[in-house]
This record gives structure tokens, C-alpha cells and sequence, in this order.
């Protein structure tokens, strides 16, 4: 368990190193240098101006300084908005899109594991077949239509709900359900095929061979390996919430910090787009660095590696 | 013998010499095949050709790839011309589709649209699947220390958040087909590697790798014509996965102004440009986003139905 965890652990910070490196890469690709908009900077205060950034010395110590920088939490400034720091759009604005990218996961969570689980258990019958096509739906329409829908429907038709804003507690129900339609979808159709194995599998025939109680045979052997492939869906489902955030917060006209992602894009400030992307790898990362955690934790099989390997 | 055991029947049953007589064997009869006999891949097909909401899927896909060649010459209107005597026009027989803010057909844009979706899935995925077999391939048939090293080289690749460095590569490499194609390809060939390795791994100690080892076959031939064929399921149905997640993935940079340039356009470009003049001109975000939704459906009902008919646990 130890070797499986470290193990995981060096690949997190390896990947967060590549990622880092490949931002800092691309940024010395970009052709000119970040004050070439600036009209005719004499020679000797571009010379300063470069000084300044320490975009003078060789590159091999830009990188070095880059990457010192970044592991005490600096993520550089913003080119084109008066010398910002991304951290400070960071900090103003990521709470409000980790509000709202928590209460998607939940929400994915929690009706894709009842849509699937009640699929399972009323398998070949309407409520089945009903489960499976709005979970093929969920898949197949993407978010950025899907909340063009939801809108739509309850918003205009029906003027339930706010068309944009994020103001009060009910502003957060068309943005959720938005960002979570693909993600349920996924889950459902994962818990469900995952169900329907186990309860076809041998040691449920045996439990209930041996007389359990179905209530035990459901909480001591179904549900522990039905819930499995969800802890490993974790990973994913974070990366699908924050590529949806950036499409999501527009159409809303939510000011977090997927809005100021695609802004920055709009106006190529490359230094906040590197910025935000390493916040994002690093969020992402953690995501699946702790699935994977839990994933050790839940499957048996993993602790069997381990014992193995101490007899070794 | 048991005959003579079930003494109630055996009141009933009356046996002359007549019910005894000399089977006539007929060494010939005895050797025919009397089932039309099928191949594997025959056998796929059967199974799918069953399955109903495959074969939807499969016809939806054959109907919106012939759209997306022939759909452009319907209509007289040329998909980039702008006309702006007619700006915003809802359908009508001479504009189906409506047409856009600088008096496009939308028509003939949602079949542009769908040749660049189409060729962006199609390409990634088929650029995936070439570096993904190569790659799996010698990850699992050479094995030892090389594939363990190569196996954790990509599953560091693989921790990189994909779209994250799609958007970067086409943000400093200026979006292009090409640059967009290639964005999704650094990423998205790992999934098939690890299919290919696992399947690899999984046939090469089988009798007929060894029997043809012992006649002196090289490991190339060994891959290429025993292993790869036989791993050639789970690789179909991965494909049928990574091409609508590459047209998903383009729309998505589509979304961010990432797409395309002007004056081709995606679907994905198309739905962005709709949603800001969603509830005045709603068709110009309708068409692209059904026809969208429409692809990705009818991959996965085409791709779940593949998987269930590769799948011998599943034959009845």
C-alpha cells in the first residue's frame, strides 16, 4: 500500500513538472516578446523593461526561476490586464467556480449512482430501458446545448429560474444540472453495467446460498464493488466539470474562473492562459492522485499486491 | 438396461426384432457440414445486424457522412458568400436551415460544418489508433524492463490533462486544422496503447503464437499477423470512442474561439455564434447542435452495439 501510494505520488509530481515544463516551452515559442505591442519602446527602456521581468538572462535560469516560483505558489502576472497576478484572479474568482463545480460532482454523483443502481435492479424492465436511454442522451448531447436547452425551457418558457447571474441559492439549479447532464449520464450507465456484474456474480449466488439477508448481501457484498468503478470515475468527472465550467459560466454569465479562462484566451494574454492552465493541472491532478488514494483504499486486490510483495 | 428397471413403462412397451435393425453408416454423410458454415467476422456482423439500435446508429452515421460530401451541392447557395439582403432568415424553401447575422445559407454551413467535425474525429482518432497500436504493440510484446519503462512513460503523458494542452498547443500554434487535429493526438493515444498492450500481453503466450514461433516466424510477422488481428475487437471499439471524443473536444475549442478560422466553420463555432442570439434566431444554434447530438448518439448506440457483438460472452 505504501509502494502503490508512493509510486502514485511521484507520477503526480512528475506530471505537474511536464505540465510546467510544456507551459514554459510554449511560452518561449510564441514569437517576440510580451512588450512588442508597446509602440516604439526605445531600445534602452525595452532593455530595462526586459531586466525587470528577467527576461535578459539565459533561459536555462528563466526556467529554473520559473519553476522556483511556481512551487512557492506564483503563477506570474498578467500581460495585457495592469500587471495582475494570476493568483489574485485566482483567488477572486475560483470560489465561485468551486461552488459551483462542487455542487455538479454531487449532484452527478448522487442521481447517476440512483439512475444506474435502479436500472440494475429493475434490469429488462421499463424503468431499465428508460434509465438507459436518458443516460444515451446524457452522453450524446453536449453542455453547451444541453444548458442552451435548459435555459430555454426553464428560463424563457417557463420563468422559473434567472436566464443568467449567479445571485441567489436557485441561480445555482440550471448551471448544476448543466454541467452534471454528462457526467450523469456516464455514471449511470458505469454503476448500472458494474451492478449487473456483480449481482450475476458467484459469491452473491454464494451469500445467498449461505442464507444472508438480502439487506447484508446488498451492503456487505453488492454495494462495495457496484460503487468501485464511481471512486475511479472521480478523476474524469472533475476534468469533465472544469472543461464544462469554461462553456458553462459563459453561457450563464457566471464571472468564475473558467469566464476568465476563455477571456484571457480571447485576448492571448499568454501568461494568464499558462497561468490558469497550471491551476487547473494542479486541481485536476490532486483529483485523480486522491481517486487513485481511495481506489487503494476500496479494492481488496490492491492490498492482496501488497501483501505479496512483503513476502517477496 | 434400464429398461429392465422401469417396470411400469416397460408393461407398455412392446419390442420386436423389427425396431432392431442395422444403422447404415455412411462415412460421407457422417463428415458434412450441415450449418452454412461462418468466420468470426461473419458472425460479428450477424449479431450486429440483429441489434436494432446499432444499426440505427450505423445509419444515422451513413447518412450524415453522405451529407456531409454531397450536402453542400443541394443548395445553390455558396456557405461562406455573405448576402446581406437576407441576414437572420428563418427556414423556408429557399433558405432550409435559416441563414445567419451575414446572410449565409445555414444549410450549407451545418454541411461544412460536418465535413471539418467529421474530418477532425476521423483524423484524430485514425492518428490515435496508428501511434497507439505501434506503441502498445511493442509495449506488450516486448515486455520486460522496455515495456514497463515505455508503459510508465505514458501513463505520465497520460496525467497531463488532455484538453488542457490542446487549448495551449492551438493558442500558441494558431488554430488550424491541422493544429487542431495534432492537439488532440499528443494525448489521445494512450488509451488504445494500453488496449493494445493488455491484448497483447493477454494472446502472446497462447499454443498457436508458440507453434508459430517454433516454425520460425520473426516477432514482426508474430505481431502483425497473429496478435494484432486477435486484438483487433477491443481496438474497434475504442475507435468508435475516440472519434465522436475528438469532435466533442473540437467543439469545445470551437466554444473558446479555438476552432476553425473564418470562413470555414464547425458545428461547435456555429452553436457558439447561435447561443448569444439564441431566443431571437433560435434555428441558427438548432440545426448545428442536433446534428451534433446526432453524431455523437449514433456513435454510441453504433459503439455499444460493436462492443456486444465482439463480445463471445455475450452470444446466445
Amino acid at each position: 500500500m505504501v509502494r502503490y501510494m508512493l509510486n502514485k505520488f511521484v507520477f503526480f509530481f512528475l506530471a505537474m513538472f511536464v505540465l510546467s515544463s510544456i507551459t514554459f516551452i510554449l511560452m518561449k515559442a510564441i514569437p517576440g516578446d510580451p512588450f512588442i505591442s508597446e509602440k516604439a519602446v526605445p531600445p534602452d527602456v525595452k532593455a530595462r523593461l526586459l531586466a525587470q521581468y528577467g527576461l535578459d538572462k539565459p533561459l536555462f535560469i528563466q526556467y529554473t526561476t520559473y519553476l522556483t516560483n511556481l512551487l512557492s505558489g506564483d503563477l506570474g502576472i498578467s500581460m495585457k490586464l495592469a500587471n495582475r497576478a494570476v493568483v489574485d484572479f485566482i483567488r477572486d474568482s475560483f470560489p465561485l467556480s468551486l461552488r459551483l463545480g462542487i455542487a455538479a460532482i454531487f449532484t452527478s454523483v448522487i442521481i447517476g449512482v440512483t439512475l444506474g443502481m435502479t436500472a440494475a435492479f429493475r434490469h429488462r424492465k421499463l424503468m431499465d430501458s428508460t434509465a438507459m436511454v436518458i443516460a444515451v442522451l446524457g452522453v450524446s448531447v453536449p453542455s453547451f446545448v444541453m444548458a442552451a436547452i435548459l435555459q430555454w425551457l426553464f428560463a424563457v418558457r417557463i420563468p422559473m429560474f434567472n436566464v443568467v447571474g449567479l445571485v441567489q441559492a436557485k441561480d445555482y439549479v440550471l448551471p448544476t444540472l448543466a454541467l452534471s447532464a454528462m457526467p450523469i449520464a456516464y455514471i449511470a450507465r458505469l454503476t448500472r453495467s458494474n451492478m449487473l456484474e456483480v449481482l450475476h456474480s458467484d459469491y452473491i449466488k454464494t451469500a445467498r446460498a449461505k442464507g444472508l439477508n438480502s439487506w447484508t448481501i446488498m451492503r456487505r457484498h453488492v454495494l462495495r464493488n457496484g460503487i468501485l468503478p464511481v471512486v475511479t470515475f472521480l478523476g474524469p468527472l472533475t476534468a469533465n466539470v472544469i472543461t464544462g465550467s469554461f462553456i458553462i459560466e459563459q453561457i450563464f454569465g457566471i464571472g468564475g474562473l473558467g469566464k476568465i479562462y476563455v477571456q484571457s484566451i480571447g485576448n492571448r494574454d499568454y501568461s494568464l492562459i499558462m497561468g490558469i492552465t497550471i491551476f487547473y493541472g494542479l486541481i485536476l491532478m490532486t483529483a485523480r492522485l486522491l481517486t487513485d488514494i481511495a481506489y487503494g483504499f476500496i479494492d481488496p486486490r490492491i492490498k492482496l499486491g501488497k501483501r505479496k510483495e512483503g513476502a517477496a | 438396461m434400464t429398461l429392465h428397471n422401469r417396470n411400469s413403462d416397460a408393461a407398455e412397451l412392446t419390442l420386436t426384432t423389427e425396431h432392431f435393425q442395422k444403422a447404415v453408416v455412411d462415412h460421407h454423410e457422417a463428415e458434412a457440414i450441415e450449418r452454412v458454415s461462418t468466420s468470426a467476422w461473419k458472425d460479428v456482423w450477424y449479431r450486429l445486424s440483429r441489434n436494432w439500435t446499432a444499426m440505427t446508429g450505423l445509419c444515422i452515421l451513413t447518412a450524415l457522412i453522405v451529407m456531409a460530401i454531397i450536402g453542400p451541392w443541394l443548395t445553390p447557395y455558396d456557405f461562406s458568400k455573405n448576402d446581406l439582403m437576407s441576414t437572420s432568415l428563418a427556414p423556408s424553401d429557399k433558405h432550409w436551415f435559416g441563414t445567419d447575422d451575414l446572410g449565409r445559407d445555414m444549410f450549407a454551413r451545418t454541411w461544412m460544418g460536418a465535413r471539418i467535425s467529421l474530418i477532425v474525429g476521423f483524423a484524430a482518432a485514425f492518428i490515435n489508433l496508428i501511434i497507439g497500436v505501434i506503441y502498445g504493440g511493442i509495449m506488450g510484446y516486448v515486455g520486460g524492463r522496455i515495456g514497463d519503462i515505455m508503459n510508465k512513460i505514458s501513463e505520465i503523458i497520460y496525467s497531463i490533462p488532455d484538453l488542457l494542452v490542446a487549448i495551449l498547443l492551438v493558442v500558441v500554434f494558431e488554430p488550424s486544422l491541422l493544429t487542431i487535429i495534432l492537439a488532440f493526438c499528443l494525448t489521445g493515444w494512450i488509451n488504445m496503447s494500453w488496449i493494445v498492450r493488455g491484448q497483447i500481453i493477454q494472446l502472446k503466450n497462447q499454443e498457436y503464437v508458440l507453434a508459430s514461433r517454433s516454425l520460425g516466424a520473426s516477432g514482426m510477422r508474430i505481431l502483425f499477423r497473429h496478435l494484432l488481428p486477435n486484438a483487433l475487437g477491443p481496438i474497434i471499439v475504442m475507435l468508435t470512442m475516440a472519434v465522436p471524443a475528438a469532435i466533442f473536444g473540437e467543439a469545445v475549442l470551437s466554444f473558446l474561439g479555438l476552432g476553425v478560422q473564418l470562413p470555414a466553420a464547425s458545428w461547435g463555432t456555429m452553436i457558439n455564434d447561435g447561443t448569444k442570439v439564441m431566443l431571437l434566431y433560435p434555428w441558427r444554434m438548432l440545426f448545428p447542435a442536433i446534428m451534433i447530438s446526432l453524431t455523437m448518439l449514433a456513435f454510441n448506440m453504433f459503439g455499444d452495439g460493436l462492443r456486444d457483438a465482439l463480445d463471445p460472452k455475450l452470444k446466445k
